[in-house]
C-alpha cells in the first residue's frame, strides 16, 4: 500500500464518520438529559432532503445545512411534544418518528430525484494542509469535517465545565431532585430534544450536499441507528464518540481498503456493504456484555417519562 | 389555562378512543396535507380510501396486502406485551423468504403438495434463525434487542441483493437480479376467484386465534403479560425472562417469515430484491393501534392495507409518490402514542 493509498482512505473515513459524529453528539445531550430518541434515522432523512432541496433552489449549501437544522428540528418537537408533554413511550415514538420520517422524506423527496448538486470544495488549512499523510487527509476537507470538531470542543466544555451541563446532566441523572431545586425538567429536555434533532438535520444534510452530493430515497442507510449504538458504546462520553465515529467511518469506506490492498480476492460488494451494521452489533456485544459497564455510564433516568408533581 | 390531570384510574373508554382519535387525528392530516399540496381534498380522499375497494379485485388486495401485517404484527404482539422490542421483523420476513425460496428452487421441476408444506416451514425456520441472533445475544450478553434486530435488516436486505445476484439467480434470465419464476406446485392457491388473494390470509387467521388462546388462555401467556406491566413482580414470580425473551423473538420471527415467503410463492411467484416492502415496519405500528390485542390486529392491519392501496392510486391517478402511505402510517402512530395519554390524564380548564 502505498501512500497516496492510505491519503485516500484516511480522507475517505474522515468524511464517513462526520455526519456519524454530529448525529451522535447531538443524540448524546438529548441522552443525557434522560431522553432516548430512536427517531434519529427519520429525522436525518429529513434534514437530507431539506439541504438538499434548499440547496438546489438556492445554490448555498450552507443555507441547505440551515435548512437541514430546521427540518430535524422540527422533526424532534414532535417527538418533544408526544413524549415530553403528552408522556408518550419513548421507544415506540422514537420508531414511529423513523418510519414517518421515512415516508416524508421520500414524499418530499421525489422531485428531487434524479438531480445533482455542485460539489462543495474542500477547505484547505494552510501550514497543516502541507503535513504529509495527514495533511491532505485531515487539513483539506469539507468544512463540515472542521465543524464537527468544534462541536466535539464545545460539548466536552458545556458538559463538564459550564454549569448549565452540570444541570443537564442532574435532569438526566434524577430528574425529581433537580424539579425539587426549582429547575424546569421538562423545558430543559425539550432544548436537549431540539438540539439533537437540529444535530441530526444537519447531518443529514451533510450526506446529501457534500456527502453523495445527490438525493435518494433511503440515503441515510441506518447511520442514524448506528448513530444511536454509536452513543452506547461511547458509554455515553463524549470523546469516545468522536473515536468510534471514525472507527465506524473507517468500516464504511471498507472497499477502499480491499481496492488498496492490491490483492486480487473477489468479495461480494454486498459484504463489504453490511460490514457496518455487522460491526454495530459487535460492539454492541462487546459494550453490553459486562451489564455494569452501560448500567454505570447511562443517564438514569433514560427514556422514562417524567413529570412534575406541582 | 388548559392542563393535564391525573385521572384516578385508567380510563377504559379512553384506551378504545384512543385509537379512534388517532384516525381522525391522520384523517385531519390527510386533508391539511392534500390541500397543501393544491389537490382537492375532497377528491384525494375519495382516490385514497374509497376508489381502492370499488370491486372485487379491490377488496381481495386489501385483505391480500394485510395478509403479511397480520401475521408480523401478532408475532410482534406475543413479544412487545413482555416489552422485548423485535424491530427487525422486516429482516426476518427476507430471511423467510429466502429460505422458502431455496425449497422452492431446490424442487424445481418436481410436484406434489409437500413442496408448499416444506416452503413454509423453511420460511418460519429462516425468519426464526435471525430473530435467533437478537435472542441470543440479548440472554447471552444482554445486548439491546432494538439496534441488533435492526442492524440485521440491513443485512438481510444485503444478503438478498447478493443471493439474487449471485447463487438465487435464474440461469435463463438475462442476468436480471431474479430467480426463476416458482411453478404451479410452489405457489400458494387463489382463495377466491378473479382476485390475488391466497391461502396465507387463513395462515393469519389461524395465527390470530392461536395468538388469541397464547395470550389470554396460556400461563406462559399470562406470565409475559405480567413482565410487560410490572417487571419486578415477574423477577419476584420466578418467571424465567430469558424463556420470555426467546419466546418474544422467535414468535416474532416465525410469523414474520411465513410472512415473507407468502409473499414469494404469492404475488411475487419468484424471489427478487424487491421482497422487502416495510410490512416489518409497518407491522409494527399495526401492533400498536391494535393496542397488541388479536382482533385489534385484524382491523388495524385491514386500515394498514388500505393505507398502502391508497398511496398505489394515489400514484396512479393524482401523480404523488406511493410513500405518501409510510407518511400516513407515521401521522397514525404518532397521533396514537399522543392520544394515549387521555387514558391516564384527563383535561381540565384551570384559571390562572
Amino acid at each position: 500500500m502505498n501512500l497516496d493509498i492510505i491519503e485516500s482512505i484516511l480522507f475517505a473515513t474522515i468524511i464517513a464518520g462526520t455526519p456519524l459524529i454530529i448525529v451522535a453528539l447531538g443524540q448524546l445531550i438529548a441522552e443525557k438529559s434522560g431522553v432516548l430518541n430512536l427517531g434519529a434515522e427519520g429525522m436525518m432523512a429529513m434534514g437530507a432532503v431539506a439541504g438538499f432541496a434548499v440547496t438546489f433552489h438556492t445554490g448555498n449549501p450552507w443555507l441547505g445545512v440551515l435548512a437541514g437544522m430546521v427540518a430535524g428540528a422540527l422533526m424532534s418537537l414532535l417527538f418533544a411534544v408526544v413524549v415530553l408533554t403528552l408522556m408518550g413511550n419513548q421507544v415506540a415514538t422514537g420508531l414511529a418518528l423513523s418510519i414517518f420520517g421515512g415516508g416524508l422524506s421520500a414524499f418530499v423527496g421525489k422531485p428531487y430525484e434524479s438531480e445533482v448538486l455542485e460539489a462543495v470544495p474542500t477547505l484547505r488549512i494552510p501550514l497543516l494542509a502541507d503535513i504529509p499523510v495527514i495533511g491532505p487527509s485531515l487539513f483539506n476537507q469539507q468544512p463540515l469535517v472542521y465543524l464537527a470538531w468544534a462541536l466535539f470542543g464545545g460539548i466536552v466544555w458545556f458538559l463538564y465545565k459550564s454549569r448549565s451541563g452540570l444541570l443537564l446532566r442532574a435532569v438526566g441523572e434524577s430528574p425529581s431532585s433537580a424539579h425539587s431545586i426549582g429547575y424546569p425538567v421538562i423545558r430543559i429536555r425539550y432544548m436537549a430534544t431540539l438540539f439533537g434533532g437540529a444535530m441530526a438535520g444537519v447531518g443529514g444534510s451533510f450526506l446529501s450536499v457534500f456527502y453523495t452530493p445527490l438525493w435518494v430515497e433511503g440515503m441515510v442507510a441506518g447511520r442514524g441507528w448506528i448513530a444511536i449504538a454509536l452513543v452506547v458504546f461511547a458509554t455515553w462520553r463524549p470523546f469516545r464518540v468522536l473515536v468510534g465515529a471514525y472507527l465506524f467511518g473507517g468500516v464504511m469506506v471498507a472497499q477502499f481498503f480491499v481496492q488498496g490492498s492490491g490483492l486480487d480476492i473477489n468479495i461480494p460488494s454486498q459484504f463489504l456493504s453490511s460490514l457496518p451494521y455487522l460491526a454495530t452489533i459487535i460492539v454492541l456485544v462487546i459494550i453490553s456484555r459486562d451489564q455494569n459497564t452501560v448500567r454505570l455510564n447511562a443517564p438514569v433516568s433514560l427514556g422514562q417519562s417524567y413529570r412534575p408533581d406541582a | 389555562m388548559l392542563r393535564l390531570e391525573p385521572r384516578a384510574q385508567p380510563s377504559q373508554l379512553m384506551s378504545y378512543a384512543s385509537p379512534l382519535l388517532a384516525i381522525v387525528l391522520m384523517l385531519i392530516g390527510g386533508l391539511i396535507l392534500f390541500s397543501a399540496l393544491g389537490k382537492d381534498p375532497v377528491e384525494g380522499f375519495r382516490i385514497f380510501f374509497i376508489s381502492p375497494l370499488s370491486d372485487i379485485y379491490g377488496v381481495g388486495e386489501l385483505f391480500l396486502k394485510a395478509t403479511p401485517l397480520m401475521l408480523i404484527a401478532i408475532g410482534l404482539a406475543v413479544g412487545f406485551r413482555a416489552n422485548i422490542w423485535n424491530i427487525g421483523a422486516e429482516g426476518q420476513y427476507i430471511m423467510g423468504g429466502v429460505a422458502g425460496s431455496a425449497v422452492a428452487l431446490y424442487f424445481y421441476e418436481s410436484e406434489g403438495p409437500h413442496i408448499l408444506f416444506l416452503m413454509i416451514v423453511a420460511g418460519s425456520v429462516g425468519g426464526m434463525l435471525w430473530a435467533s441472533i437478537p435472542a441470543f445475544l440479548k440472554t447471552r450478553f444482554n445486548t439491546n434487542e432494538i439496534l441488533v434486530s435492526l442492524m440485521l435488516v440491513y443485512v438481510a436486505q444485503l444478503a438478498v441483493s447478493w443471493l439474487v445476484h449471485g447463487p438465487m439467480m435464474d440461469p435463463d434470465g438475462f442476468n436480471f437480479p431474479q430467480s426463476r419464476m416458482f411453478e404451479e406446485s410452489a405457489i400458494l392457491p387463489i382463495l377466491i376467484k378473479g382476485t390475488r388473494l391466497n391461502a396465507a390470509f387463513l395462515f393469519a387467521l389461524s395465527a390470530l386465534v392461536v395468538g388469541y388462546i397464547f395470550m389470554y388462555r396460556s400461563f406462559l401467556g399470562f406470565q409475559m403479560q405480567v413482565a410487560g406491566n410490572a417487571k419486578n413482580a415477574a423477577r419476584y414470580a420466578g418467571f424465567s425472562a430469558k424463556r420470555m425473551v426467546w419466546i418474544g423473538l422467535l414468535s416474532g420471527g416465525g410469523m414474520a417469515g411465513i410472512a415473507g415467503i407468502s409473499e414469494v410463492a404469492g404475488p411475487m411467484g419468484q424471489i427478487t430484491e424487491h421482497i422487502s416492502s416495510n410490512y416489518g415496519f409497518a407491522a409494527i405500528i399495526v401492533a400498536f393501534v391494535a393496542r397488541l390485542n388479536p382482533i385489534g390486529i385484524f382491523f388495524a392491519s385491514l386500515l394498514m392495507a388500505l393505507l398502502y392501496l391508497g398511496g398505489e392510486q394515489a400514484q396512479q391517478y393524482m401523480n404523488l409518490p406511493s410513500s405518501i402511505s409510510n407518511v400516513f402510517q407515521g401521522m397514525l402512530l404518532m397521533f396514537l402514542l399522543g392520544s394515549d395519554v387521555f387514558i391516564n390524564y384527563r383535561l381540565t380548564w384551570k384559571r390562572g
